[in-house]
């Protein structure tokens, strides 16, 4: 019987194993395919994305540049997925970030009298960040009342304030925030240097203080989720939030607060945008990073230990891919292309996966209890 | 029709949930089904009517082996089943659920559908509007639709499960009669998988008992309620003890409460609960019992009128501050509302055992290792709930309460349970009743509701009648008094 069982559980561990690898080296096929339709070879195409990621210093940083929005957003995203929410807002929580975090640098480029040079820069870049902060929560906060309090769907309500978010920030750079130069909606003037997240050498142009908060956020969420009573009742709430309400959990506040720590992620995450990636607020400065983040938690299904890994390999991809139209003439989407159909073939694959172990009878009793 | 179930086996992970079962079923009989929560005989009736494939065995029908899969092949093969709650379409009329499925094409003949079910309605005696909406329709009548429906598309063998649950006297005995008929006249083979002995002893001619997925028993009735459970359980079962409690002072009072929603409106209902206290709930499915339970604590909007616990103030306070003061609520949907599938056993201790913000997994391991032990749960600390039967399942929700609640308000505490899970669950409760926990509990079996009860208040559309003495109602006063008989 003991046998039976160790050969059981054996044929179990393979079969998820090749549910797992199967809709990878489909994935990649499937990108390899569409490369050779286009006359290009396949082997030099991943050499130009390796290159591309890995081939100097400065490149390896814009990777872990990347790296450090993807992995912020996708750690809030954990949180709301967790209560069961949808928060495809993160887009909107991240501009509003940008636009925040934008706040005291626009103070000192339009008011003369200040010299951001008196100020210490920790005490600036740190404000700035938690006017960041702020800013994600508060449209965080729109979103979970509108879902929460007034049972508007929050894919619905996160659309709507991602576009409004959008337009406020034009708004933003084409009035009041207008360049000197004159009002092209291309961006406002570039920040002052005082107020601008350091970076570690200009060989090595990433943020060591921002690699920190993507650590401490990682650390934090994990415990958070794992061994606590909020937690516990995240997951309680988005399995169940019926049955979580009966058994105490506070489901309005336990959904609003997934909301605002996501929130906030992703206003730290749009403000390394505005006060590193581009030095000023630009419209759409989140650059569908929020997006992305929501395919690397469809990807580990919210397992959280798994984010950094594999943000680490969507950033390496898309930011190699950016010598493909240099090298071969080839659109960067071609990088797209191979993340979508990798999400959409695990997501397929797991509900196989489920099929085939449902069929095999492999799960106990059927809901109602009974046999 | 001759029905030959063969050597079948159904696994369910490691439980063996179907174990070589052989029987045969003869044209004209009325069969019971009996056996504890998880025993085993929804799976096999499952098996028989297509929901499920056997692991082994085969089915052999009029000397024929079929292999249909799926329950619209068992009803071509003659084999339909009536579920607890039947599987039709709210938002249609009776009469295009009558049509559903039913064969014909595209444009299939209406009128002649409309005759056939005035037809039935003659024949069995039943009640069917063609143009009521199903979504209007009383269980009971849900059922007799059923019924016509599976009749209709040529079924042989009609499986009904749990079916004179939520109905009241008189639609039972109308059930009864058509289920007779059908047998003598038109040869059916009836399948009736009940928990209610009294049922199976008035309407069948032969029961099967199931003990953990083996056939145990055989037995052409008559036979008396005492012998079935003896081949249900092994043992019989001392019957429930009532010991009489020290009733204290009034813990929960609702006063002059107004309740609406869509379908029923209440108004001026008065409840005083004392510590110790039992109080049932009665009525026909949808009468206003649960919408009134459910308002108590915080779960549904009181449009006028006030709780109290204690004498603090709590009407329309959100559920939490309800159980934060000892009044805590059960969901007759276990896994819909109560438990969560998904979550382990271990899981749903450290969620409830206390408000500390980080959690002992240890600590709730422990505790809930001991409350499997205390409390004879058949299930792992590390299993997800919905693994659990049934009666397990209501096991775990009994030892995830605190120690001394005091007001328990059940909807249906011991619904889909086996005699056994049921009287179980009965001595946990009394035994909470003892150390001063009142008790407000609804049930769809009026003599749970009088053997538990120490005071009755009986729903009907929303008004309420109240029985001041249980001890003093018989079966047939709260029969009637569930029609609406109040005067």
């Amino acid at each position: 019987m003991a046998n039976l069982n160790n050969t059981d559980s054996l044929n179990a561990v393979l079969v998820r194993l090749a549910f797992f690898i199967l809709p990878i080296i489909i994935s990649l096929a499937i990108s390899a395919l569409l490369v050779i339709a286009v006359d290009r070879d396949p082997m030099e195409v991943s050499q130009l994305i390796w290159e591309g990621a890995f081939r100097n210093q400065r490149s390896q940083a814009g990777v872990l540049n990347l790296f450090i929005t993807l992995v912020l957003v996708s750690i809030g995203l954990i949180v709301t997925f967790r209560a069961g929410l949808w928060n495809i807002g993160v887009e909107g929580q991240m501009m509003m970030g940008a636009v925040f975090a934008s706040i005291i640098p626009m103070a000192f480029l339009q008011n003369e009298s200040l010299d951001p040079a008196a100020f210490p820069q920790p005490l600036i870049v740190g404000g700035s960040i938690l006017l960041a902060m702020f800013g994600g929560i508060l449209w965080a906060t729109l979103v979970g009342i509108l879902k929460i309090y007034l049972g508007i769907n929050e894919i619905f309500g996160g659309v709507a304030l991602n576009a409004l978010a959008n337009v406020g920030a034009i708004y933003l750079i084409s009035g009041p925030w207008e360049p000197d130069i004159g009002g092209s909606a291309q961006g406002t003037a570039p920040f002052p240097k005082e107020t601008l997240i350091p970076q570690i050498s200009s060989e090595f142009p990433t943020s060591l203080l921002m690699l920190v908060i993507c650590a401490v956020a990682f650390i934090v969420v994990t415990f958070m989720l794992t061994r606590t009573r909020w937690g516990l009742s995240l997951k309680a709430n988005g399995l169940n939030d019926r049955s979580a309400l009966l058994l105490g959990v506070a489901t309005d506040r336990i959904g609003m607060s997934a909301f605002w720590v996501c929130g906030a992620l992703a206003g730290i995450a749009g403000s390394y945008r505005a006060l590193f990636t581009f030095d000023s607020l630009r419209p759409l400065a989140s650059g569908g990073i929020g997006f992305l983040g929501l395919l690397v938690v469809l990807l580990v299904s919210i397992r959280i230990i798994w984010v950094p890994l594999v943000a680490f390999i969507f950033a390496a991809i898309l930011s190699g891919s950016t010598r493909l139209r240099i090298s071969l003439q080839l659109d960067s989407s071609l990088a797209s292309v191979l993340q979508g159909t990798l999400v959409l073939l695990v997501l397929l694959s797991n509900g196989a996966r489920d099929a085939w172990f449902r069929r095999r009878n492999t799960t106990q009793p059927d809901q109602s209890g009974e046999i | 029709m001759n029905i030959e179930l063969q050597n079948i086996h159904k696994y369910f992970g490691r439980v063996h949930a179907n174990n070589d079962i052989t029987i045969t079923l003869n044209a004209g009989q009325i069969i019971g089904v009996l056996g504890e929560n998880g025993a085993g005989k929804s799976t096999l009736m499952k098996i028989l009517s297509g929901y499920q494939p056997a692991d082994s065995g085969q089915i052999l029908i009029d000397g024929q082996v079929m292999t249909y899969q799926g329950p619209r092949a068992a009803i071509k093969a003659g084999i339909g089943m009536l579920q607890q709650d039947p599987l039709d379409v709210g938002a249609f009329t009776v009469l295009e659920n009558y049509m559903f499925q039913a064969e014909g094409g595209i444009l299939p003949n209406r009128r002649a559908a409309y005759r056939e079910l005035i037809a039935a309605n003659e024949r069995f005696g039943f009640e069917l509007d063609p143009n009521a909406l199903v979504e209007n329709l009383s269980i009971a009548q849900r059922q007799q639709l059923e019924i016509v429906r599976l009749l209709s598309l040529g079924v042989k063998t009609l499986i009904l499960d749990e079916p004179t649950t939520g109905i009241s006297a008189e639609q039972k005995q109308a059930l009864f009669d058509a289920l007779r008929q059908l047998a003598s006249e038109e040869q059916l083979i009836v399948l009736l998988v009940s928990h209610k002995l009294e049922d199976v002893i008035t309407l069948c001619n032969s029961v099967f008992v199931l003990r953990n997925g083996e056939l145990v028993g055989q037995q052409e009735m008559p036979a008396t309620p005492a012998e079935l459970v003896t081949m249900m359980f092994g043992e019989g079962l001392p019957p429930p003890e009532r010991e009489s409690a020290q009733i204290g002072d009034v813990t929960f009072r609702v006063e002059d409460v107004s309740i609406h929603d869509g379908r029923i409106n209440m108004t001026g209902i008065n409840l005083r609960i004392r510590a110790g206290e039992v109080i049932g709930l009665a009525g026909l499915e949808g009468s206003g019992q649960e919408l009134f339970m459910r308002a108590c604590v915080g779960l549904h909007r009181i449009h006028s009128g006030e709780v109290y616990v204690q004498d603090r103030r709590m009407t329309n306070r959100p559920y939490r501050q309800f159980m934060k003061h000892g009044v805590l609520f059960g969901a007759a949907g276990r896994v819909e509302e109560g438990l969560i599938a998904g979550m382990s056993l271990t899981e749903h201790m450290a969620l409830s055992m206390d408000q500390k913000r980080v959690i002992n997994w240890q600590t709730a391991q422990m505790r809930i290792q001991d409350q499997i032990a205390h409390y004879n749960i058949r299930g792992r600390a590390t299993d997800n709930i919905e693994q659990l039967s049934g009666g397990n399942q209501q096991r775990v929700l009994m030892a995830l309460l605190p120690e001394h609640p005091s007001v328990l308000v059940l909807e249906q505490p011991t619904r889909g349970l086996d005699v056994e899970s049921a009287r179980w669950i009965w001595q946990q409760l009394l035994a909470r009743r003892k150390t001063g926990t009142g008790i407000i509990f609804s049930s769809a079996e009026l003599d749970e509701v009088i053997t538990y009860s120490d005071r009755i208040l009986v729903f009907y559309a929303g008004r309420v009648h109240e029985i001041a003495d249980a001890s003093r109602t018989t079966l047939d006063e709260l029969g009637h008094l569930i029609g609406g008989e109040f005067e």
